[in-house]
């Protein structure tokens, strides 16, 4: 367990935790980077981008949400299990957040899928196209342009719903990775209780990404709930 | 080398008995191509950086030495006009990502950094190797963007231009970058937590060597700096590749976010660049003025000083871009604040060279001139960060010299006095002194002739990146390029007394610079884990004790400088005791 160039697994334990927290730094940075240009843009079109939030899907976001948060309280909990040396607990709670996560990214799969028919896309010429059963009313070209809102900002919103959320996807399918990783880890007894802290390291980058999601929320799906169709 | 280690195991020779094995060092522990490319050494992982960052070092001078010779003739001397965007686009990245920003963290800092605050290696080894490669695969997209045609943009990336209009390999640049700043959190972060959770015992960050500091100034901006640009260069791709627009005013972008965003990293970065040259400098200077540094705790702030405010200034490369009054004088007053850190460290390698006992060998002539060249592009820098000034000389070449006096008079003499400096602890072998002073001379002289010119054409209004100028200007482009190739004759000479020392050199001692480091404890080349495992060291000195004449162990330093380190010449002791520090002595730490 305790690797040749560390005198002690303390001092081990230390620097990978350290480490992972610097890590988690250089990604508020990242995502600090799209926030930061997402603000500027609500800042100044406020119309276009509560309109465009208004056509998010906010159930499937509210329940994922809710798989998130609970995904949180099983990889703590598998922690727990790690340093208890209680392998069945540490197997249940790593595959019950692998559900969580995994169940996140197959709603994802079908809130893109739904938004891909009705045309709520950024391109030139995807935008508004939707599938032809798709009700016009429901349109997003058309609601905009009867607004009177500049469809260029209202695709700007698209912009950053798909980059944010689909960074945020691939850091959900990073985590998923590592989880996977922690499960055969343990199939191989090489997480003994007194290294538990592989799996604290692993829960450290999870939580980032669901505190992510906490801001991605508000931002993405939460600026427009208050319009209707 | 301590004649100590060279015996063969007693009462299992057989007859007759074999010759002495020889002392198992980090290059011949093990042999091969492939016990290179997977080792988890950082000495071995610096060496690897060390060749392939020559490449490149090499590559962005032949782009630069383009530019120059086309600047021979007011219309452009031997390429067309798209070939000239493209060579100084590739000059730029290049030099920028794929040599200074490796260059001192990732060579040197990787080798010296455990070996100087007394660790085994560094804390993360194989994420020290994945670094390696993660920097490769950059650079394989990096390179092929330049060979299957190139950009155009400048390194800047500025849109719409790079967007939109620019129909050059900007995607497969852009992954690159993107790549290669993965390689460059990584080695920072490593090098941070060594600094935090490695350190022998006894060496407090009160006596951590300056280098040090300066690496971990340098690794909190990679950490912290590096997402930004990440981020930035993936909107650019996605608006390049998915034809939306985020910058693109058409559509309510705006492109001035993407130089906040842009500059936010590449601003800091010039300080990724600078501050580890620095680390050297403070280290050089000391050991050849033989006295102890000058300021220590002013020294080892001031590179945090530059780490923080540099984040706070990134807008003064946008001040005729269109930011607002206001904003514009705030970011003139942070950029000159970065001048206070600074000048504190020329103040203070000042004063450690006042009355010191200085020597002239290649590390201090590189730091000598580093000095002066840093001193001329630090000061024309405050007259950019004046508005007023600033409305004149922007995007003129007056920018162009300004930067390169800081970054190659600054940084790559830096990195050539720590790679003068450390080479004997990296090889084994001493280099050509007469040639090694003479390239020094050359780069000097040769640094002079390139930048100085250009510091009159810009204030005369020249503009950079123009192929093309006004025939009144030639005689001061036609003095650059003259400078140029002196600089090019310069850089190519360590390239040969370097290589022959691996073959010719003489034996390095453990410290043929006398200096009082840990890395000196260890023999040339250092053993595959820095020290002797049995006896790890315990620090009991301050870093720069040339005035007690002692080492961090406390143990007296060899004759100095000298080639020659066996343990009667230190038993003769002229400076200090040999063997761990008496009690009374220790409140020099």
């Amino acid at each position: 367990v305790l690797k040749h160039h560390f005198e002690d697994l303390h001092q081990q334990h230390a620097s990978e935790r350290l480490g992972m927290w610097m890590f988690l730094a250089t990604e508020v940075l990242f995502f600090g980077g799209l926030f930061g240009a997402y603000s500027c843009y609500r800042l100044w079109y406020p119309a276009e981008f509560e309109y465009a939030s208004s056509f998010t899907n906010l159930k499937i976001a509210g329940v994922n949400t809710v798989l998130l948060i609970t995904s949180s309280l099983t990889m703590t909990l598998a922690i727990r299990a790690a340093k208890l040396g209680d392998k069945s607990g540490l197997y249940r709670n790593l595959l019950l957040t692998f559900a969580l996560g995994g169940g996140f990214m197959v709603l994802k799969g079908f809130e893109y899928a739904e938004d891909f028919h009705e045309g709520i896309l950024p391109g030139a010429a995807s935008f508004g196209n939707a599938d032809p059963g798709v009700d016009a009313h429901h349109n997003i070209k058309n609601g905009a342009v009867e607004a009177g809102l500049d469809t260029g900002k209202v695709r700007l919103f698209l912009c950053f719903y798909y980059i944010m959320t689909g960074i945020h996807g691939i850091h959900i399918l990073v985590g998923l990775g590592c989880i996977l990783w922690l499960v055969q880890q343990t199939y191989a007894n090489k997480i003994p209780p007194e290294n538990y802290s592989t799996v604290e390291c692993v829960s450290l980058y999870w939580h980032l990404v669901d505190a992510i999601w906490l801001f991605l929320m508000p931002l993405l799906y939460l600026a427009g709930a208050h319009i209707h169709h | 080398m301590s004649t100590a280690t060279v015996q063969g195991t007693p009462g299992l020779s057989p007859v007759p008995p074999e010759p002495p094995p020889a002392t198992p060092n980090y290059l011949n522990n093990s042999s091969g191509i492939w016990s290179w490319l997977t080792t988890v050494d950082h000495k071995r992982i610096g060496i690897l950086y060390l060749i392939s960052i020559t490449v490149f070092f090499l590559a962005g001078g032949v782009a630069a030495g383009i530019v120059r010779l086309n600047l021979l003739s007011p219309e452009g001397a031997i390429v067309n006009e798209d070939t000239y965007n493209r060579s100084f686009t590739a000059h730029g990245v290049l030099m920028l990502f794929f040599f200074l920003i490796p260059s001192i963290p990732a060579v040197l800092g990787n080798f010296l950094i455990p070996m100087m605050i007394g660790a085994k290696d560094l804390a993360f080894p194989k994420l020290n190797l994945a670094s390696w490669y993660v920097f490769m695969i950059g650079a394989v997209f990096g390179v092929w963007a330049i060979l299957a045609g190139g950009i155009d943009t400048g390194w800047t990336l500025y849109p719409p231009y790079s967007t939109r209009a620019s129909q050059t390999n900007v995607v497969p640049g852009v992954i690159g970058v993107f790549i290669t700043g993965f390689s460059s959190i990584m080695t920072g972060l490593n090098i941070m937590v060594t600094i935090h959770k490695m350190r022998a015992p006894g060496m407090t960050w009160g006596r951590l060597p300056l280098f040090v500091w300066s690496l971990y100034a340098t690794s909190l901006i990679q950490l912290l700096g590096t997402p930004v640009i990440a981020i930035t260069l993936t909107l650019i791709g996605v608006e390049r590749v998915a034809g939306v627009g985020i910058f693109d005013p058409e559509l309510g972008g705006d492109p001035l976010l993407f130089q906040h965003l842009f500059w936010f990293y590449s601003h800091p970065a010039v300080y990724i660049m600078i501050v580890p040259g620095m680390g050297v400098i403070s280290e050089v200077v000391t050991c050849f003025s033989r006295k102890n540094i000058f300021g220590y705790h002013a020294v080892a702030w001031s590179s945090m000083g530059i780490a923080v405010v540099g984040f706070l200034l990134w807008a003064h490369h946008m001040f005729v871009a269109g930011i607002s009054y206001y904003s514009a004088l705030l970011f003139s007053f942070l950029s000159m604040l970065v001048a206070v850190p600074s000048a504190i460290k020329v103040f203070n390698w000042t004063g450690t060279l006042y009355r010191g006992s200085i020597t002239f060998q290649a590390p201090m002539l590189f730091a000598l001139g580093f000095l002066v060249l840093f001193v001329i592009g630090g000061l024309t820098g405050l007259f950019l960060a004046t508005l007023g000034t600033d409305i004149h000389l922007h995007d003129t070449y007056f920018v162009v010299a300004h930067f390169h006096f800081v970054m190659v008079g600054g940084m790559v003499m830096g990195y050539f006095a720590g790679l003068h400096f450390w080479w004997p602890k990296m090889t084994g072998r001493m280099y050509s002194d007469w040639w090694s002073r003479v390239a020094a001379a050359i780069i000097i002289v040769g640094f002079f002739f390139t930048f100085v010119p250009q510091f009159i054409l810009g204030y005369h209004g020249m503009p950079r990146r123009y192929p093309n100028y006004p025939a009144e200007f030639q005689v001061y482009n036609v003095m650059s390029t003259a400078g140029a190739s002196i600089l090019g004759i310069g850089y190519l000479l360590p390239a040969f007394y370097l290589t022959l020392s691996l073959f010719f050199g003489e034996k390095a001692s453990a410290n043929p610079w006398s200096a009082t480091g840990l890395e000196w404890v260890s023999p040339s080349p250092p053993p595959p884990f820095n020290f002797d495992e049995e006896h790890m060291p315990v620090v009991v000195a301050g870093p720069y004790e040339y005035a007690l004449g002692i080492d961090q162990l406390g143990r007296g330093l060899p004759e100095s400088p000298g080639t020659v380190d066996d343990p009667s010449s230190r038993a003769g002791g002229h400076t200090g005791p040999a063997g761990p520090m008496q009690k009374e002595t220790e409140v020099v730490g």
